[in-house]
């Protein structure tokens, strides 16, 4: 899933991917992203401006995906 | 008591908060956060993460209501198009004394700005939007309260 400034560089909110064997972390995983398309590499081009969450709890860019089924990308939040 | 809520409608602080002020404690804060008149800004756009944002304000009001023992709090967020002038957000706190009414209150909004999944999108009477960027600030004093 995609957010904020995140999903309009994409230019959607919502993806069912299969990922590749040996990506293993959010980190790894968005480097097999950035290369599946120009929009993904804008989205991504600068990765300390990213966030993630892993079936809906704050994790980081050397978390294990270990079988998660939902993962977010998305911006800094600016709530409140 | 507790109250969280994320919704598209605009809410009416006083009447959202008077409950808090019949549960026989001494004290009640509260914080209105409103979309501020900057100029050339006509509108925000709030986006946010649904089923997260929901179980993230729930977890911060329960660590708020379990740390300063308060007798109830109330956090509401608006999510959607917010016009100038508009209340975005709205905390409220009751407990015995002011003390743990005004920390908890002061701590559910600044967690509330670092942590929940929420994004603001700024709408320009010229026609033109940008993101909101999150600022350094807000995580120093989210920080604060771990």
């Amino acid at each position: 899933m995609y957010f904020a400034r995140v999903r309009e560089a994409i230019g959607r909110d919502t993806e069912e991917r299969e990922l590749p064997a040996d990506v293993e972390t959010i980190g790894e995983c968005l480097v097999w992203l950035a290369g599946q398309g120009e929009n993904y590499t804008t989205a991504f081009a600068e990765p300390s401006r990213l966030r993630f969450a892993l079936d809906q709890q704050m994790v980081w860019e050397e978390t294990l995906l270990e079988g998660a089924s939902e993962l977010a990308i998305f911006p800094p939040v600016t709530g409140g | 008591m507790k109250v969280v809520r994320i919704s598209g409608e605009v809410f009416d602080s006083n009447a959202e908060l008077a409950p808090l002020a019949k549960l026989g404690g001494g004290a009640v804060a509260s914080f209105t956060g409103i979309a501020r008149d900057d100029e050339g800004v006509a509108a925000l756009e709030l986006e946010h993460y649904p089923a997260m944002t929901d179980a993230n304000l729930n977890a911060l009001v329960d660590e708020a209501i379990a740390r300063w023992s308060l007798l109830g709090a109330i956090l509401i967020h608006r999510v959607g198009v917010i016009l100038v002038g508009e209340p975005i957000v709205l905390v409220g706190t009751a407990a015995n004394h002011r003390a743990e009414a005004l920390e908890a209150c002061a701590f559910l909004i600044d967690r509330l700005k670092t942590d929940a999944p929420l994004w603001k999108k700024e709408h320009r009477v010229d026609g033109s939007a940008t993101w909101v960027e999150a600022k350094a600030s807000d995580v120093v004093r989210g920080d604060s309260w771990r």
